[in-house]
């Protein structure tokens, strides 16, 4: 209980830190937006309006630093992340909130697949070592230093295509409307299946390493061999012995890369204009988008954190180590 | 004439391949503006065309030769990939040792500090410091990228010095009454340098493809590297118009370079950890003709094994 409380702790911290960052980046931004707003909608803007947009943006010089950062906090605990200026006047919120869904969806199915693919077959490869399985290292080290964004590219260029069963974008049919149906659902999974494809092959052999080298150094320890010594089934004593023990660095290790996992996303929803955040980030880069940016950034890391968090509560479940003490 | 010797190091297969890929591609980084065919930035009558022998990798939409973007994007790509790592390791080595060999807070806040920032998910911070800096200048990426991605690292080693630290020569030192200074730089460091060295060079993958990442959605594009080729490539619909040549060669190079830095780096580490040595055939065969696989943690006597008893 008392380290689940310190985690808690440490999660807050990093929520802090990430705000606060967050909210000096905005006050460091070159230029004025809302100069910026004016001459993009040249004479469609009053200029009695100035004022009203200097205080929308929050770019009142007047206050001192201390007011605006409390003035900060108010907005973001009424879920206000500012203005668009790229799809001027819609809310920061409501674009993030109409994306986010198919990222999280990516991203959670994309991670769990490669997880569970990436630990099975690093346990694999750990106990039988020298078979066939060492010519998955050098496999995956080749598929891990290529980028996600480029996988994707030629994953789109040799599957996808007006013919192919596999759409090269969009994360469903642009005639359809998004309703919880049979067949929009169904649209929504094909439309999913090369970029989580693309995710997962390519985030899967951290796992793998990680697990195979952790394999390695469990099986030489004493409880493996008493475990051989009773007779125990070679399956039984791989995954109920060594493999159980084998897995805690790498469920530790799962809320670190989830981060890299999610600027993986990222990239691969740009190459493939699936309608999530990355896309998002993209038009907001080209656009000069700040608050935009600033908002993606801060929902993504309360995203991870919670996520993080998650990953914690499933460790106390699987080391009984950590429930004994506090 | 004595035979030139392989450090002991070199010996191993994959560590060789990954050095030779990776001078290939320092040499490349020196030369590769002098042995470029065109300027990157000439534009030519043909624009979007096919590998041939005028352009051997094609042009871009600008009839600009992609073969010659690519050599002279080798620089920017080590330059700053190795510069960001080499700024992420020093600040990794101080923050590591500090926070595993400084005791109580001190070291808890520092460890936490790493924490934070291996927790914030790199691209988006990345993105969003080096939009609201100046555009000019490789400098504001490297640093960047240097000053956000050190924190894994650190943590490494910070969990080898928590247990270097009470080791009996180090309080044997500590008990001669040598000074802090001295403990740890001729008693922590040297055992340190493989997690040093495997770590520089993981940081160095991470931050070329940080680096090749920002090209790609548009940041710094002004300085050629593999990253802006790609930009290019994507940001023209190289896909819808069949121009393979355009970003197959780039990606290439980049998947390349990672794995000689990948391949490096499993040398260091089964240099380290013999263990994870690939070793020999995991199938032998017995005097009794059986065939027998090795397990690990396990020696079988060849000599006598019988029928049913080798399992």
């Amino acid at each position: 209980m008392k380290r689940l409380l310190t985690r808690l702790a440490f999660y807050l911290f990093t929520a802090w830190a990430a705000i606060t960052i967050n909210f000096f980046i905005a006050r460091t931004l070159p230029g004025n937006p809302v100069s910026a707003l004016l001459t993009k909608f040249q004479g469609q803007i009053d200029s009695s309006a100035i004022a009203s947009l200097t205080a929308l943006f929050g770019l009142d010089k007047h206050q001192s630093l201390w007011d605006q950062y409390v003035a900060y906090w108010g907005q973001l605990a009424h879920g206000d992340l500012g203005i668009s200026f790229s799809q001027f006047p819609v809310p920061v919120s409501t674009l993030i909130g109409s994306y986010l869904p198919w990222t999280l969806f990516l991203v959670g199915t994309a991670t769990v697949l490669s997880f569970l693919i990436g630990t099975a077959l690093g346990v694999l490869s750990g106990w039988r070592r020298g078979s066939w399985t060492d010519a998955l290292l050098p496999a995956t080290a080749f598929l891990s230093s290529i980028p996600y964004f480029w996988l994707g590219l030629i994953a789109i260029s040799v599957l996808a295509g007006p013919a192919s069963f596999f759409p090269g974008s969009f994360s469903y049919d642009q005639g359809l409307t998004p309703v919880w149906t049979p067949s929009f659902v169904a649209n929504a999974v094909q439309h999913a299946i090369l970029p989580a494809a693309t995710i997962v092959i390519s985030s899967m052999s951290g796992w793998l390493l990680g697990m195979r080298n952790m394999m390695v150094t469990v099986s030489s320890e004493d409880y493996i061999t008493v475990a051989h010594a009773k007779g125990l089934s070679d399956r039984r004593v791989m995954f109920s012995y060594a493999a159980r023990n084998a897995m805690l660095p790498s469920v530790s290790g799962f809320a670190l890369s989830l981060g890299f996992i999610v600027s993986g996303t990222f990239l691969v929803e740009i190459v493939f204009s699936y309608q999530g955040v990355g896309t998002l980030l993209l038009q907001a880069i080209g656009a000069d988008d700040y608050p935009l940016m600033e908002g993606i950034f801060l929902v993504i890391t309360l995203a991870v954190l919670a996520a993080n968090f998650l990953a914690d509560l499933a460790y106390l479940l699987l080391d009984p180590r950590t429930r004994k003490e506090g | 004439m004595a035979r030139l010797r392989r450090p002991k190091f070199l010996r191993n297969g994959k560590a060789t391949a990954g050095a030779l890929i990776l001078l290939f591609f320092f040499i490349l980084a020196v030369i590769g503006s002098w042995i470029a065919p065109y300027s990157p930035d000439a534009t030519g009558p043909d624009a979007v065309v096919g590998p041939s022998g005028a352009h051997w990798f094609g042009t871009d939409q600008l009839g600009r030769d992609i073969y010659s973007q690519l050599l002279v994007g080798t620089r920017g790509v080590i330059v700053v990939g190795f510069a960001a790592g080499v700024i992420a390791t020093v600040l990794s080595l101080v923050i590591g040792i500090a926070s595993g060999y400084l005791p109580g807070r001190g070291g808890e806040a520092l460890s936490v500090i790493s924490n934070v920032f291996l927790v914030l998910p790199a691209l988006p911070l990345l993105i969003i410091i080096t939009s609201a800096t100046p555009k000019d200048g490789g400098w504001i990426v490297i640093l960047t990228i240097g000053l956000t991605s050190w924190a894994w690292n650190a943590r490494l080693l910070r969990a080898q010095t928590l247990s270097l630290r009470r080791r009996d020569y180090v309080e044997a030192a500590r008990a001669t009454g040598e000074s802090t200074w001295r403990i740890i730089a001729f008693e922590i460091l040297p055992n340190l340098t493989a997690i040093i060295a495997s770590g520089f060079v993981g940081t160095v993958v991470f931050t070329i493809l940080s680096e090749i990442t920002l090209a790609f959605v548009g940041i710094n594009v002004s300085e050629w590297n593999w990253g802006t080729v790609l930009y290019w490539a994507q940001s023209q619909d190289a896909l819808a118009q069949n121009a393979w040549w355009w970003f197959v060669p780039a990606g290439m190079a980049i998947a390349l370079l990672g794995t000689g830095l990948a391949l490096l780096n499993f040398g260091i580490d089964e240099f380290v950890n013999p263990r994870l040595r690939s070793g020999g055939r995991a199938r032998v065969r017995t005097r009794a003709g059986r065939r027998l696989r090795m397990r690990v943690g396990f020696t079988p006597v060849l000599a006598t094994v019988e029928e049913g008893e080798a399992r």
